[in-house]
């Protein structure tokens, strides 16, 4: 292709899409979010809502210096996160592929969290097709139950639509029985009507339960109630549309409980009950599960706990 | 007439053959809590009339009550202002203008305008629960909107104040003198601001009547002018029913009025005054079109719909009360504003969660539902969320009317209260006609991607503001007013200002 059809392709592609499934405006999605602060959750709502945020959680670790006795340590957070405070176990862990197999020996294999792995060459995506594609089933033989792929940003922004459906698909179909999350990487799209695009790209060839997710965390940029609630609006527009429910999962950014009320807020007013559960909704966090456990903490005794009562297993983001 | 059932929409992708249709659970799975505001409204069991920066009890000795709307209790006993209170109202308003008031330079002005928002905003807790309890408005609203942009008025008036020698550029300025004002009860307190800031700021005395419903802020606006140290006599502040506000009116040392109200009540008004060469603003009735086109964003503009016709439950002059919708997407945007309306939260006013709150009285509440039975009988379909309303009070859930055309009842004349006629058009032209074919023109917002067609519908709609891509927003430096019988003169920013005084 000549280099001035190249770089036609974006608008025009965009173009297209953006007229099947129509814009967004950045200044009334703030405007929207900007109300679920406004809520508040007091008393039993608010345990309720600390508690469900706690089955959300994918407890995650993603450095280089992550150990197999850091990842264990994880596993048994994950699988307690705080004695004699009722709260649930987590939905996940969430690991490099590297570390899939150590996780499945800290959680065992009768275990109701389930282990993710963020596969495709984490977190640019920069590796060649079939390299991401040995990486994802590496992972899943490992024991990985759910693979968190990223997106090809650099073909999304040439407007080569369809290759970034391939990939996915790709991706999909190496997954087996695993299920997937599509990591978008918000930060790196930069506008609202890509977002929306791009998570229309990617429920397009989904399949139910599959998740679109918002970031790496590795950015500067990661979950705002904005982009989430966009994601929100394009899911509930697709369910509605074909009746596959997609998950959705904002990651990065998250760290104290009020923020992920708020989050919680957002999908009960947009989605409704059928997504307030961990099959339809995850948190990608690490230091939020100890605010969650401060917070439920105090609601049982009335009184803060010094940080250092709950053991500190992650500290990634 | 095509009716919305007849169109497919065009996007999102249509769903597969045979499948069950999809649907969202709004349910109670994860209820909120009751979150009851606390501070303490300060209300005493009776107010007097506020003349010559004091308390006095009306001549008559009559006393009515007002009460919150939200449970029918009695809130407080509001003395109700005769001829004889009115008449030592405008005495004391002379006295002050032709006294130091009148005499005062506009920074000295500024300083008692800067008081008046400052204590406003230190007690804005106080005043939002107060005017929530009277009015019935949700604490939210009256908390983030109503008290906050009271206070804004009072701040930017007082920046105008020293500044008066560059308003009208090659003229100078002079205040008019006494200004009798009659407000609503949509908005108590920041009527009272928009009415007050811009008189005072020029050098203006005021007699001001609140509304017979909703008196209490501003008596309690009159503790702040108490404390704020102005002169005596500058602002009197009259509580009573509508004869005591044609008394307001009808005063011979009246120069100027300004009325925001009904359209009915603001025709015998103005008959009342013909003649007399009192200068008049008018603020009077609307029944806006929010425009939908099909490029809109269309989750945004169900928001703002929402805003439109349910903030303050529909009671705004400027309320988005009539939804013109752009055919190809007519049933997307019934769908979606269907889905929003399940979440939004009717009930306890002072519940910081609830969206929607109660009427103001019960006399509104019996004019809306006679609204809905018009629409019933004349064909439009009807659809109310499920929704609990409290038993007692004055509640009605938010209420939608599909296949409505322009000569219904309902898409004709204003309602003034939480009920939206939905309209569907196929062409600019047919918006923008229908848009215009009404007697009001205060208010109107169009929704669309295209730069040039917003452009072109702000030129072609006979409305006092047009909205693009939002709706009811609001700001001091920004003039309000009508077209038609939506009133003339204007509120807000510079154009306001020039409506309290003189050129000279």
């Amino acid at each position: 292709m000549l280099p001035g059809l190249m770089q036609a392709g974006f608008p025009k592609a965009f173009r297209r899409l953006a007229d099947e499934i129509g814009p967004v405006d950045a200044v009334g999605i703030e405007e929207r979010v900007a109300k679920y602060a406004t809520r508040s959750i007091k008393k039993a709502s608010k345990v309720a809502g600390l508690k469900l945020a706690v089955s959300m959680v994918d407890l995650t670790t993603l450095e280089g210096k992550d150990t197999p006795d850091k990842v264990a340590s994880l596993c048994r957070k994950a699988l307690n996160p705080h004695p004699g405070l009722g709260a649930p176990q987590v939905a996940a862990v969430c690991v490099y592929p590297s570390m899939v197999k150590h996780a499945r020996r800290a959680l065992g294999q009768d275990t109701a969290v389930r282990i993710a792995s963020v596969a495709t060459a984490f977190p640019s995506g920069q590796a060649p097709l079939r390299t991401r594609l040995a990486e994802v089933e590496a992972a899943v033989a490992d024991g990985a139950d759910e693979i968190d792929m990223v997106i090809n940003r650099g073909a999304f922004l040439a407007g080569e639509f369809q290759r970034v459906q391939d990939e996915i698909v790709g991706v999909r179909d190496a997954c087996g029985a695993a299920t997937l999350k599509v990591i978008l990487e918000v930060s790196e799209l930069e506008t609202y009507d890509n977002i929306r695009a791009a998570s229309f790209l990617a429920m397009r060839v989904l399949r139910p339960g599959d998740f679109i997710k918002t970031s790496t965390g590795k950015t500067g940029l990661n979950a705002t109630l904005g982009n989430n609630q966009v994601m929100l609006e394009a899911i509930r527009d697709f369910y509605l549309a074909t009746g596959t429910p997609i998950a959705m999962k904002p990651a990065g950014g998250i760290r104290t409980a009020k923020q992920a009320l708020q989050f919680l807020i957002a999908v009960k007013e947009t989605l409704g009950d059928a997504w307030l559960n961990n099959a339809r909704y995850r948190f990608g966090a690490s230091g939020l599960l100890n605010d969650l456990l401060r917070q439920l903490e105090k609601e049982k005794t009335g009184a803060y706990q010094a940080p250092y009562y709950f053991s500190e297993a992650a500290e990634s983001y | 007439m095509p009716t919305l059932a007849d169109k497919k929409p065009n996007r999102p992708a249509q769903r597969a053959q045979g499948r069950p249709a999809a649907e969202l659970i709004f349910g109670d799975l994860w209820e909120y809590d009751p979150a009851p505001e606390t501070a303490d409204p300060k209300i005493k069991s009776r107010y007097d009339l506020f003349i010559g920066g004091k308390f006095v009890p009306p001549a008559s000795g009559k006393y009515f009550d007002t009460i919150n709307p939200a449970n029918e209790t009695k809130l407080a006993e509001m003395a109700l202002a005769g001829a004889d209170d009115v008449a030592a109202a405008y005495r004391a308003a002379q006295k002050a203008q032709d006294g130091a008031w009148g005499k005062m330079p506009g920074k000295e002005r500024a300083k008692y305008l800067y008081r008046i928002a400052r204590l406003l905003q230190d007690r804005a807790r106080e005043f939002a629960v107060a005017e929530t309890m009277d009015n019935g408005k949700p604490i939210k609203e009256t908390r983030d909107f109503d008290v906050p942009m009271a206070a804004a008025h009072f701040f930017y008036h007082a920046g105008w104040a020293d500044k008066l020698a560059y308003i009208a550029p090659g003229r100078r300025v002079a205040p008019l003198g006494i200004v009798g004002q009659v407000i609503p009860w949509n908005f108590p307190l920041l009527m009272m601001a928009w009415k007050l800031a811009p008189a005072l700021a020029m050098g203006n005395c005021a007699v001001i009547k609140p509304a017979t419903n909703t008196p209490l802020s501003a008596l309690k606006l009159a503790e702040i002018i108490q404390d704020a140290g102005l002169p005596p006599g500058v602002v009197n502040i009259l509580s009573g029913p509508g004869s005591t506000g044609g008394l307001i009116m009808a005063h011979p040392q009246a120069a100027k009025i300004a009325f925001t109200g009904s359209t009915e009540v603001g025709k015998v008004i103005m008959r009342s005054v013909a003649g007399t060469g009192k200068r008049m603003t008018m603020e009077l009735g609307g029944k806006a079109a929010n425009i939908v086109f099909d490029d809109a964003p269309l989750d945004q503009a169900v928001e703002g719909i929402v805003n439109g016709i349910f903030f303050n439950q529909g009671q705004v002059c400027c309320a988005g009360s009539r939804l013109l919708v752009h055919e190809p997407v007519a049933d997307a945007v019934v769908a979606k504003l269907r889905h929003r309306l399940k979440v939004l939260r009717v009930g306890d006013p002072l519940d910081k969660n609830t969206d929607v709150g109660a009427i103001v009285s019960r006399d509104q509440l019996e004019t809306v539902r006679g609204y809905i039975d018009a629409g019933v009988q004349e064909g439009a379909k009807l659809w109310q969320p499920p929704c609990r309303l409290p038993a007692k009070g004055f509640f009605l859930p938010p209420t939608l009317f599909t296949g409505v055309t322009q000569s219904h009842r309902i898409a004709r004349e204003e309602i003034f209260g939480p009920v939206l006629a939905i309209i569907t058009f196929r062409t600019v032209e047919e918006a923008i006609e229908k848009a215009n074919n009404t007697e009001y023109g205060l208010s109107a917002g169009v929704w669309t991607d295209k730069g040039s067609r917003i452009l072109k519908m702000s030129t072609e709609l006979k409305a006092g503001v047009v909205w693009a891509n939002t709706f009811n927003k609001f700001d001091p430096a920004s003039p309000f007013g009508g077209y038609k019988e939506s009133g003339f003169g204007r509120e807000g920013g510079r154009q306001g200002l020039l409506d309290y005084c003189k050129l000279v």
